[in-house]
């Protein structure tokens, strides 16, 4: 079974290496084949570790020693249990399709072969982060997705607006990691490990404050990596990425590390019941926040976006409330039905011309079937409902949320499903209904490459059937994840709950599609009413929060590096190091002439430094004399 | 009154010191190879000093072997400057200036 | 006493007669100076009861040495003075007095003489010459045959420098050849 962990592991490695080959070389296709075939080896070794772990079984091996000093040992050590390889499954599943996808996607694009590079490069950071059994390991996962996710959203580096949001998600990401960097130092000095297995089995004896910081620092990561607010800006600039990365970084693996750290230290998080409560109620915040933007922004992409925020803050209420395998199994769900939406978007966007405004589109889905059906049931399944994947985890965090009796939460989740199908069903009926505005712009629409939506279909399969694992997952997950089950008493107030989220839902989906699929819907210019209200410019504006940032830390941060810049560096750092070249230059200039060949004077030079050295020994051995006494 | 191994060693400096400004004073080339006698000699009397109050055989050893080097070095040395002499016709330090920087 | 007696006689006589060999202009003095300054060092060795030592001071230097030193000055023209420009004479002196001052320093120095200890102790019941004799042919073979070799390199190397043309007989050639076999072997100026 090791070996197929190291193919499971290593496969993505090589096809990144072989794709980095032809980096320079203009596009060709075998690259890109080669890449998709590996990460589909990959995808099969990692479905074998599954019929495998699913036989009661984990694999745990340790490939070689990394470092070795004193006490502290870290080895490079994979783990394959219920917990990775769920995550391994979902990571090889969604990478693989959007690696075929991306064949199709980036046809045109000069960098072809450097984005597969980049593309499996990430896939291997992230089963390096998914299977590492210490937390050392989990690190060099977590920096180099953050490393490859910078690479990948600065893809066009030409573009300004790309190098910017590359570094602005970089930068927060550093951020957030030196917080956890902090946890793990804390968790090394009390534990002495770095393993898994021995922290864990430690961190019962600790003192219930050291292991809230623990906790807290923890968190802090995850909430850089999984784009929590109040870091939470990058993720929506980051779509200036090209869109398979979004789909695959943006929404289905990278951002939720955050989710897998807080579920894969679920016996730190146990410990501390409190925090548990911070992170759901900051998952509820985020997840009603997100989707409040989502409502009125106008850029395809963002609403896709911050509608992963918003998913991202049902798993960490899910991951607060201590439903470690519920977090888990919306991070599944979600990872399907969200990466299915993004590339439908990326097809959209193909046949548009990069064109991301929907009010632009409209009865696209005349000439774009294929890409209609599968947005149309991601959404209804990002939406939850009956019998889609979406229902089964999403209801379930609802009714997590119920049983625990954090009914604010609920409400605020309960609203946050419906918001959610509203602006998910915004989205299609402006794309795929309604007139057809792109004509007014001359735009001539296509429909994608048959392939990539013969790619598209295993996510699209998912998305409708992951529910149906859920008691096959359930089982599985059991062994290492709490395993509570969620019922809500009541038989009655079960149906009631379930069938009232269900109609609410379905009402904000037919008021969206009454709102935009009709004829009416024209570009807006600024003039409607809506559109002047206080409310609606405090959302299209992301709530200032942006302006707040660039004014409270981005100009006083600019300003002080002038200033360190023009004072501190000019006129006390290069002064300093001027003054030492001069001086010596100087020094070299007016010495010049000892070095005049008389050979007298050489000779007095030569008893000056005799009489330099001895006195220097004289001086030493008084002083040595001095303190030996 | 005590002769001590500090007299001796006081006698061997002040000579050493004899010979070191010899070397920076003069300018004949052959004068400054007196003084480098003068330096060598100095120390042999510190040398044999050391080996007669410390009773020990090595100082003179050290003593021989420097005088086998002395004897070599006015050799040589007078040869190099038999050859700068027929070369030249000068023997005085401050004219040899070739190798100047 | 009579042991003090004589070291501050010596002590006085070396001084003064290296000082006349350091100060003097004329060559003459300087080498009659030194060969007698050598001499007064050997009756250190005496003294200090290293009478091989003092023997062998006496042959190489007034010997060997000096002859040397007298042959190469007959080669030079002596009458003539090199013109010494005394630059800065203060700055000589300093040096030098500073430079014997360090060297006490250093040889009075706990640190140093505190270190010392006999590896070949002098035996009481031998003499001098015996007892070097011993030393010099077990623990000192090796440096003894380096040394030897290195004096025949020095008397190979001061051959070949100094007389070159050692294969032609200048008795033996009439004028008009000495004088077109060498260019350099008369002295460009001054010379006789």
């Amino acid at each position: 079974m090791e070996l197929y962990l190291y193919i499971a592991l290593f496969a993505p490695l090589v096809g990144s290496l072989y794709a980095s080959l032809f980096s320079r070389s203009p596009k060709s296709q075998h690259v890109g084949i080669v890449a998709s075939g590996l990460l589909f080896t990959s995808f099969v070794s990692s479905a074998i570790l599954l019929s495998y772990v699913m036989g009661g079984h984990t694999v745990h091996t340790e490939m070689m020693t990394w470092i070795a000093a004193g006490d502290l040992y870290i080895p490079f050590g994979f783990v394959v249990d219920q917990v990775s390889v769920v995550m391994m499954m979902v990571v090889t599943i969604v990478s693989t399709v959007v690696h075929v996808y991306s064949i199709g996607y980036m046809d045109h694009d000069k960098g072809f072969n450097r984005f597969f590079a980049w593309l499996s490069a990430f896939v291997f950071s992230m089963m390096v982060l998914v299977m590492s059994d210490n937390f050392a390991g989990l690190f060099i996962g977590w920096e180099g997705v953050g490393l490859c996710s910078w690479g990948l959203i600065g893809f066009w580096y030409h573009k300004e607006s790309a190098t910017w949001a590359a570094n602005e998600a970089f930068i927060m990401n550093r951020i957030a990691d030196l917080g956890m960097l902090i946890g793990i130092f804390l968790i090394y000095w009390n534990t002495g490990s770095l393993q898994y297995d021995v922290v864990f089995a430690e961190v019962g004896n600790l003192q219930i404050v050291v292991v809230t910081w623990i906790g807290i620092f923890l968190f802090i990561g995850a909430m850089g990596k999984s784009a929590q607010f109040p870091l939470h800006t990058w993720l929506a600039d980051a779509m200036e990425g090209p869109t398979p990365v979004s789909a695959l970084i943006h929404a289905a693996t990278m951002v939720t590390a955050g989710v897998y750290l807080v579920v894969r230290a679920n016996p730190i998080y146990d410990l501390i019941p409190n925090v548990g409560i911070f992170i759901a109620s900051l998952g509820a915040f985020v997840a009603l926040f997100a989707a409040s933007m989502a409502l009125v922004n106008r850029d395809m992409k963002r609403i896709i976006a911050y509608s992963t925020l918003s998913q991202l803050g049902y798993m960490f209420v899910a991951a607060g409330l201590g439903a470690y395998w519920v977090a888990l199994f919306h991070l599944m769900a979600h990872a399907f039905f969200k990466a299915l939406l993004f590339l439908g978007a990326g097809n959209v966007m193909h046949a548009m011309h990069d064109e991301l405004d929907p009010f632009k589109m409209g009865g696209l889905r005349k000439v774009m079937k294929g890409t209609f059906i599968m947005m149309t049931l991601a959404s209804v399944a990002l939406a939850g409902i009956y019998p889609f994947a979406g229902f089964f985890s999403k209801d379930l965090i609802l009714e997590v949320g119920f049983v625990e009796h954090h009914y604010v939460i609920y409400t605020v989740l309960l609203v946050t499903a419906g918001l959610t199908a509203f602006y998910s069903f915004r989205l299609v009926a402006l794309i795929f209904h309604g007139e057809e505005r792109y004509k007014l712009f001359g735009i001539h629409p296509h429909e994608a490459y048959k392939f990539m939506l013969v790619a598209m279909s295993p996510l699209l399969v998912l998305a409708m059937i992951a529910g149906a694992f859920k008691m096959t997952y359930f089982q599985l997950v059991m062994n290492l994840l709490p395993a509570t089950q969620y019922h809500i008493h009541s038989q009655t107030t079960f149906w009631i709950m379930t069938i009232g989220t269900q109609l609410f839902v379905i009402a904000a989906i037919l008021f969206a599609y009454k709102k935009y699929a009709n004829s009416g819907v024209s570009v807006p210019d600024g003039t409607s009413k809506m559109e002047n209200s206080f409310v609606y410019k405090l959302l299209w504006n992301q709530y200032y929060i942006p302006k707040i940032y660039d004014e409270v830390f981005s100009k006083p941060y600019a300003e002080l590096s002038r200033i360190a810049w023009k004072q501190i560096d000019l006129k006390i750092v290069d002064a300093t190091v001027d003054a030492i070249a001069n001086g010596i230059y100087k020094t070299g200039e007016n010495t010049r002439h000892i070095q005049n060949g008389n050979l007298s004077s050489m000779l007095r030079w030569m008893v000056v430094g005799l009489v330099v050295l001895m006195t220097l020994a004289v001086a030493f051995s008084v002083g040595y004399n001095v303190v030996g006494a | 009154m005590e002769i001590t191994l500090t007299h001796y060693l006081v006698l061997s400096s002040i000579l050493f010191a004899i010979g070191l400004i010899g070397v920076m004073r003069r300018k004949n080339l052959l004068m400054l190879f007196f003084a480098t006698e003068i330096l060598l000699n100095a120390t042999n009397v510190a040398f044999a000093a050391i080996s007669h109050y410390i009773g020990d055989l090595s100082g003179q050893m050290f003593a021989f072997f420097i005088i086998a080097v002395a004897a070599s070095e006015v050799a040589i040395g007078l040869g190099l400057l038999i050859v700068w002499y027929k070369r030249t016709g000068k023997i005085d330090l401050d004219q040899m200036n070739s190798m100047r920087g | 006493m009579f042991e003090a007696i004589a070291f501050y006689l010596f002590a006085a006589l070396t001084i003064v007669m290296f000082t006349i060999t350091v100060m003097t202009s004329q060559a003459l003095y300087a080498i009659t100076a030194m060969a007698a300054g050598m001499i007064f060092i050997s009756a250190f060795f005496f003294i200090l009861g290293a009478d091989f030592l003092g023997a062998i001071q006496i042959i190489v230097y007034t010997g060997a040495v000096m002859a040397l030193y007298a042959f190469g000055m007959m080669f030079f023209d002596t009458t003539r003075d090199v013109v010494e420009k005394r630059t800065n004479p203060q700055i000589v002196f300093v040096l030098g007095v500073l430079a014997a001052i360090m060297v006490v320093a250093i040889f009075v120095a706990p640190v140093v003489s505190n270190n010392i200890q006999a590896l070949y102790p002098i035996q009481e019941n031998i003499g001098n010459s015996q007892a070097v004799g011993m030393v010099l042919f077990t623990k000192y073979l090796v440096p003894f045959e380096l040394a030897a070799v290195m004096l025949l390199v020095a008397m190979i190397g001061g051959i070949v420098l100094a007389g070159k043309k050692m294969d032609k007989s200048l008795t033996l050639m009439n004028e008009e050849d000495i004088l077109s076999m060498d260019d350099g072997f008369e002295p460009q100026e001054g010379g006789h």
